[in-house]
């Protein structure tokens, strides 16, 4: 029963999208509010976010970094293109691993659902093999809970 | 996939060298020899990782006379469909995590934020 559906689309695309039981306005500030940001957007267990720089305003710039307990990290930094309080974002982000992945184009929209939000999430990557690649990185930083998760099914 | 060979695809995955010899190959065939030049790596360290690669079923090879180059194997494309119930795993937890920040956020606070 999970709220959360996460689809490829045509050739470049990865679409998300959840289901939230605050309204939009809130939704949306924990996407551009750093003291907000830092408190939710760490992955799996044992990662923090240290460092969450965002100029929220059109054209601004954004970097966030991760680190865990090991002294493991990377970092993501991109560009804020437009931002409709309380209704949609638009940005460009890359990752460092630390090599520069290619750029990730991503529209966010969050829409009044009954009570709640639907916040739907748009990616844009440049060809097919990119968005491979990113949707393995992806799963990469949640390898270490996989494995356990692995380990108790088998 | 079996669930063998999905944690000897994870396992594969798990290194960094492998990972980029995946990427490589997604855009074409490979033989040892170009697939070892960016990597500063001696052709028997390579051939080495393709093994793993090829057992975990990322990876087949052909016979070309002396040559064996490499490709990704279809099974390989459709383990990044599995992929993606990983990667949603790892948002999950964090929507989950924002879902209990927001309960604990109070309305119509917009004012305070600098």
């Amino acid at each position: 029963m999970s709220k959360l559906t996460l689809k490829t689309e045509g050739d470049t695309h990865v679409v998300i999208t959840r289901r939230f039981a605050a309204p939009p306005e809130a939704v949306y500030r924990a996407h551009v509010e750093p003291e907000l940001i830092q408190k939710w957007m760490l992955g799996p267990e044992g990662w923090e976010m240290p460092v969450c720089l965002i100029e929220a305003r059109p054209g601004g710039k954004f970097r966030y970094e991760w680190k865990n307990a090991k002294g493991q990290g990377f970092h993501i930094t991109g560009e804020l293109l437009e931002l409709r309080p309380y209704s949609k974002i638009v940005h460009v982000e890359r990752m460092f691993l630390p090599e520069q992945t290619p750029d990730n184009h991503v529209e966010t929209t969050f829409e009044p659902d009954g009570k709640g939000t639907l916040m739907t999430m748009r990616m844009t990557l440049p060809n097919a093999q990119v968005r491979a690649a990113m949707l393995a990185t992806g799963m990469e930083s949640g390898m270490e809970t996989s494995y356990v998760r692995l380990e108790g099914i088998l | 996939m079996t669930m063998g060979n999905l944690d000897a695809a994870f396992a594969a995955l798990a290194d960094p060298t492998r990972r980029a010899i995946l990427a490589r190959l997604a855009k074409g065939e490979a033989t040892v020899m170009q697939l070892a030049k960016p990597f500063a790596m001696t052709q028997p360290a390579i051939s080495q990782h393709l093994k793993v690669l090829e057992e975990a079923g990322l990876i087949v090879s052909r016979v070309d006379g002396a040559r064996r180059p490499r490709r990704l194997a279809k099974s390989g494309i459709e383990a990044l469909d599995q992929w993606l119930g990983m990667l949603r795993k790892a948002l999950e937890k964090n929507y989950d995590r924002l879902d209990e920040m927001l309960a604990a956020m109070e309305p119509k606070k917009k004012g305070e934020a600098q």
